[in-house]
């Protein structure tokens, strides 16, 4: 039986992401190797030098999401009001039987309702403010998201939003595990983005990291020697997360896997000469798990898709696991990078590589860039006997997360 | 290290107050404000608010030179960001802490906002949508931070940089609860071991045309165009909604057995807090006040204290009938009869409703008034609506023993926060 000091487990999984609409949609994609990434479709992107993007194709809002809430909320907030249905209907809970305050919601965003926020901002200033609409006022803060999935599944517990780029989603987990601690049984946590319109991709052209290539399976390549930036997703992962004993209480025998160590640290301010963090926030999840890197079967990386990053981000793996120590993947090349939604689908996809025994391939890298010692997974996956699972993650200006999990 | 709850004994103590708010820049500036009872409403002038419906705001005059920052700080950061590195800066030379003795992993950030950098969101959009006309907006007149606009987390960046920070870094944007829920992030980081010293605190910089029409189109905000300086009236049966306001407050949080070591100043401990939502509405709330009265509870519970220990709350008191309705039912409820005994004001009668940040200006109101044992009154209440029937603290400061205060706050989203303070020494028994 589980014990008060028992890590969490994830009991549910829902996916809206450009990998599927589902968990074993999006798995089956990517174990197939099946990108995502394609020409822009939400608005027409000749103008821009970059016009790839992961959209979640064959996602209605208007099939997916409660009328009422279609016209006040942002695509996306559609998205993770989809994927909680199904984190829920996957795992089996019944909001109404739990315990109201002791049901908590936190999620990552990157960026708010940047689409609706584009409208609004037309509509005052080609017209007049009366022009702006009363959900504005809900649909484009970073709190829409969490606090429509409050009111939607009646969870009043403590409620969150982290806002850390990419690598957001793991603090939401991280702090999703904390809550869990101080007397919240469940937590609906994760998170999705969606900036995939002209406002949006420009605001993330401004930074010289996205790649302007044309070809859909070579735009997008972390840690290859033709790695030349990432290119934006949209969607993400929402995750049920619940303390070991309320699983126990519910009946559940076979959760997806449990939370075992999280760790946050930032990069030092750029001309300071310090190392970057990310190799010390590793070794600091992994304590925090009572664990050392041999326990580690598989690595999900960052991968930003930047040659310089990619080299950090190998050298910080090459020094906690040794050169080529560990398997590491990037399944996210099939997704593009999704900010507050990609590291909460890398970690369902941990899940689903932890349940299956097999370490999905990094579609599309075909030879490692100099300096990249890493056992990146290349060409098909690999079946392995798997424990345990490390997530990475890295946001925009610092941010560096890492989260252990094990099956 | 764990992250698990409490380690043993560890607290969290503030060392240090930076504050940028209406009425004046600094800490010492917003407390002469709010002790003396004058307000920093005024008819907005941060852009023609002509054509709006609220013509009202609550602004800092705020010179970033002369505030000290540096040129390129300016020319990158954000309004909002700039007020949350001149208080960030205020509030560690007022702590006198030395980070040089600190390792720099051991440093966190813990900075709230509810709506980000929208200034300088809405100013390039304009920009590159030539005035709303293009949907498909020029990316060649795109200015190179201008993704660090999109995302709030920039902030805390900013934060980050200004302190020397390489702990846990994190963006709170919980709407109008940022404030205290960040404080209360950084406050956990250094229970649980993570952190020793935290810069904890909130920023909002929201007087925009965007935000302003927003609140506009749900009448939130003050139609009290003609009287601008009484125009944010909470608990007064005259009040006719917020007072849109801007400002930052940054703290320095350390472990409390460090900052005794060192000899620090202490204004105050934070004993506990709690956040709980009302799964009811993204803006309305319900009269009941219950979900209010339960962070109370949980927060008064969590500090071992009664709620006959509460020497002074800090009210949301935004002026709108909704919240102060709500909150009036709220202390009633948590606290009981109890609740008649206790003063509660509300500062945003003086500068306004700045949205996250207000819940952390409203932390440092309450760790001045520990200090310096005096409790800010609520301005402009005349003629108190017959159903909030609590000791409001009208028109005067008033110099009050005060041990242990209550301050809370209500945002869209139907999120509800509580946070208790505590003077040093008063809370030494154990807690949960």
């Amino acid at each position: 039986m589980p014990t008060e000091d028992s890590p969490p487990v994830i009991t549910g999984i829902g996916v809206t992401a450009p990998t599927g609409i589902g968990v074993e949609a999006h798995w089956a994609a990517v174990l197939a190797g099946k990108s995502g990434i394609d020409r822009i479709t939400r608005f027409d992107p000749t103008p821009y030098p970059v016009t790839l993007a992961g959209e979640v194709s064959g996602f209605s809002a208007d099939d997916a999401v409660p009328s009422r809430l279609v016209p006040q909320t942002d695509h996306w907030t559609h998205l993770a009001l989809a994927a909680s249905e199904a984190a829920l209907a996957d795992a089996r809970v019944d909001p109404a039987a739990l315990p109201e305050y002791e049901m908590a919601v936190v999620t990552a965003s990157s960026s708010g309702g940047t689409e609706f926020g584009q409208h609004e901002m037309a509509a005052l200033y080609q017209h007049e403010p009366e022009w702006v609409g009363a959900y504005q006022s809900i649909a484009w803060f970073y709190a829409a998201t969490t606090g429509q999935l409050s009111i939607r599944h009646k969870m009043r517990g403590p409620c969150g939003v982290l806002c850390g780029e990419q690598a957001g989603g793991l603090d939401a987990i991280g702090q999703a595990r904390r809550l869990t601690r101080r007397g919240a049984r469940l937590v609906v946590t994760g998170g999705t983005d969606a900036s995939l319109c002209p406002y949006g991709v420009t605001a993330q052209i401004s930074t010289g990291r996205l790649s302007t290539g044309t070809d859909p399976a070579r735009a997008y390549l972390p840690f290859d020697r033709a790695a030349a930036g990432h290119l934006p997703g949209e969607g993400g992962a929402i995750l049920v997360l619940e303390s070991a004993a309320s699983a126990a209480e519910r009946g559940v025998t076979q959760p997806y896997g449990s939370v075992l160590g999280y760790a946050a640290g930032f990069d030092p301010a750029p001309g300071s000469g310090r190392p970057p963090a990310l190799r010390r926030t590793i070794g600091q999840a992994l304590a925090d798990a009572g664990l050392t890197a041999g326990d580690i079967d598989v690595v999900f990386a960052d991968g930003s898709g930047t040659p310089a990053e990619d080299l950090a981000e190998a050298r910080a793996i090459s020094a906690v696991f040794g050169p080529y120590g560990v398997p590491v993947t990037a399944p996210k090349v099939l997704t593009g990078r999704l900010y507050g939604g990609g590291a909460p689908l890398d970690v369902a996809t941990a899940l689903l590589a932890l349940r299956d025994g097999v370490v999905p391939h990094t579609a599309g890298v075909e030879s490692l860039a100099p300096g990249c010692d890493i056992d990146l997974v290349r060409e098909a996956p690999r079946s392995a006997p798997l424990r345990r699972a490390l997530v990475l993650a890295r946001g925009h200006g610092g941010f560096n997360a890492a989260l252990v999990l094990a099956r | 290290m764990s992250t698990a709850g409490p380690a043993a004994g560890r607290r969290a103590v503030i060392t240090g107050i930076g504050v940028v708010a209406p009425g004046g820049v600094g800490r010492e500036a917003f407390w002469r404000l709010l002790t003396e009872g004058r307000t920093a409403t005024r008819r907005l002038s941060l852009f023609d608010p002509a054509l709006f419906r609220s013509q009202v705001a609550a602004e800092v005059d705020f010179d970033p030179v002369a505030a000290g920052l540096e040129a390129r700080e300016i020319r990158r950061m954000d309004r909002a960001a700039q007020f949350a590195v001149v208080s960030a800066r205020e509030a560690l030379a007022d702590s006198g802490v030395d980070l040089s003795a600190v390792a720099p992993e051991r440093i966190a950030v813990g900075l709230g906002s509810a709506v980000g950098c929208t200034m300088g969101l809405e100013e390039e959009y304009k920009i590159l949508s030539d005035s709303g006309k293009d949907w498909l907006v020029d990316h060649t007149y795109g200015v190179p931070h201008l993704y660090g606009y999109m995302v709030p987390s920039t902030l805390a960046v900013e934060v980050a940089w200004a302190a020397g920070a390489e702990g846990p870094v994190s963006l709170v944007s919980t709407g109008c609860t940022s404030g205290i829920d960040a404080v209360a992030h950084a406050v956990q980081l250094i229970e649980e071991g993570t952190a020793d010293v935290a810069l904890a605190g909130a920023t909002d910089a929201p007087i925009s045309p965007i935000s302003a029409a927003c609140f506009d189109a749900i009448r939130a905000t003050t139609s009290h165009n003609d009287d601008p300086e009484h125009a944010s009236r909470p608990f007064d049966r005259d009040r006719a909604g917020f007072v849109l306001g801007e400002g930052s407050a940054v703290l320095v949080l350390e472990e409390k057995s460090a900052a005794e070591a060192r000899g620090a100043h202490v204004y105050g401990e934070i004993v506990g807090s709690a956040g709980r939502s009302n799964a009811h509405h993204m803006t309305g709330l319900k009269a009941d006040g219950r979900e209010m009265a339960e962070a109370i509870r949980v927060a008064l519970d969590q500090a071992r204290l009664d709620p006959t220990a509460v020497s002074y709350i800090n009210a949301h008191g935004s002026g709108t009938k909704q919240n102060d309705r709500h909150e009036t039912a709220a202390f009633k409820r948590s606290l009981g009869s109890h609740a008649y005994d206790i003063p509660v004001s509300s500062i945003k009668s003086m500068i306004g409703h700045s949205l996250g940040a207000i819940g952390s200006i409203e932390v440092a109101a309450c760790a001045l008034a520990l200090d310096r044992q005096v409790v800010p009154p609520t301005a402009n209440l005349h003629n108190p609506d017959p159903d909030c029937d609590l000791d409001y603290v009208p028109l005067t400061a008033r110099e009050h023993r005060t041990d242990v205060v209550l301050t809370v706050g209500s945002g869209f989203g139907g999120f509800q926060s509580a946070m208790v303070l505590a003077r040093p020494g008063v809370v030494a028994h154990e807690r949960s």
